[in-house]
């Protein structure tokens, strides 16, 4: 139904230069060039590939079916347009824009060509005016999805960020926990520290529980199933960095962490460590 | 039939579990390792799973049953070498084996054996 006019494309080919240029002062006006995470000539050479792009894909077929395959390479232009917006943290609102914009430069020129024929020129401008807004949803379509690829990528390098081993001795592991303990992060952090535990072939191994927000009941199931699974191995388990106000919560709550060796900080742990080990600490001279 | 040898060293018996383990395999070895403490009169038995990579919860019923006949007859008994995925899925099917002792590798199981029987 939407199939543009073959006058009002030739219009918009034939006024290319005259529609770019009221475009990039669109543009200019609402401040969209003066950022400077996206320089002006970029947005110039992308405003003239894509008006390219779609007088192209519209001479060819439906304007109002953007899944057909005359569309192909405007979607795609406009997918890897979002895509480089959103990597460099520009938000939905400035990528809309850049679409939008559009609309005003093309129905003056509508303007021009249909000025005698207001039946045309009414039929044409909803057209171009559905086009434009299919292209803009699809460009924040796009956005979107960037943007959530990221932060699954981030949520990823968190959980693998957060879950750190370390060797604080000979045969004594730590594992600094930070941020809420649930179930999948507890295996993550039970696989990598049994992991390190055969590795190394450390006989102790400290969880410090200082960056842990709150225990409840299920976080202190979870630090007892990696405990019980230490200890399985062969290992010592000691858990440090209990906080006054964790230590109340675990009274309240009434849970029992009996068997498990608890420790305030990770330096009493660390000296227990070193008992254990039978190693002392002296001051030299 | 195959079956799980049961090497002899001192006072020791060392059991090695190279295959995977089935349930009939592990009765057998029960049978086995009862049959040979009563004639050797060892004082520790040192049981190496390290090549063990899977386990159900017979299997963990199993190691927990030799741990505790073990003592029963008066030898001390250590598991060694338990492979990270087991320990895990021995938590998660709730198989803790309380009362059984464990270490990392062959050589601390034996130091550890010792200690015990030193004490005795």
């Amino acid at each position: 139904m939407s199939i543009l006019k073959q006058a009002t494309i030739d219009a918009i080919k034939h006024n290319e230069p005259a529609i770019l240029t009221a475009w990039m002062a669109a543009l200019e006006q609402e401040g969209s060039l003066s950022d400077n995470r996206i320089s002006r000539d970029e947005v110039s050479a992308q405003a003239r590939d894509f008006l390219r792009l779609v007088v192209a894909a519209s001479a060819q077929g439906d304007a109002a079916d953007l899944s057909r395959n005359e569309w192909t390479e405007s979607r795609q232009f406009l997918e890897q347009l979002s895509r480089s917006r959103a990597l460099r943290g520009l938000d939905s609102h400035h990528t809309a824009r850049f679409i939008f914009s559009l609309k005003r430069p093309l129905f003056d020129q509508l303007q021009k060509t249909y000025a005698k024929d207001p039946a045309t020129l009414s039929s044409e401008v909803w057209a171009v005016s559905e086009l434009v807004d299919l292209l803009g949803m699809h460009t924040i379509r796009a956005f979107q999805k960037s943007r959530e690829e990221v932060i699954m990528r981030q949520q990823e390098e968190l959980l693998e960020l957060s879950t750190p081993v370390v060797k604080l001795w000979e045969g004594v592991l730590a594992l600094p926990m930070i941020g809420t303990l649930d179930s999948q992060r507890t295996q993550v952090v039970m696989e990598s520290l049994l992991q390190r535990i055969v590795e190394t072939g450390s006989e102790i191994a400290i969880i410090d529980i200082t960056g842990v927000p709150t225990v409840d009941t299920l976080v202190a199931q979870h630090l007892l199933k990696t405990v019980t699974a230490i200890r399985l191995m062969g290992a010592d388990c000691i858990i440090s960095g209990i906080r006054p106000q964790i230590a109340q919560t675990i009274v309240h709550l009434g849970l029992d962490l009996g068997g498990i060796i608890t420790k305030a900080n990770l330096a009493d742990a660390l000296a227990l460590a070193l008992k254990r080990s039978g190693l002392t600490v002296t001051r030299a001279g | 039939m195959d079956r799980i040898p049961i090497l002899r060293m001192g006072d020791f018996l060392l059991v090695t579990i190279q295959v995977d383990m089935h349930d009939q395999l592990a009765m057998t070895l029960q049978d086995d390792l009862s049959a040979k403490i009563n004639e050797t009169s060892a004082k520790g038995v040192l049981i190496d799973i390290s090549s063990l990579d899977v386990v159900d919860s017979f299997i963990g019923r199993m190691i927990g049953m030799i741990s505790g006949l073990s003592s029963v007859m008066d030898a001390q008994t250590v598991v060694v070498g338990m492979q990270p995925a087991v320990a895990i899925t021995l938590v998660e099917l709730g198989l803790t084996l309380q009362g059984v002792s464990t270490a990392l590798n062959v050589e601390r199981g034996m130091q550890l054996l010792r200690e015990r029987v030193q004490q005795q």
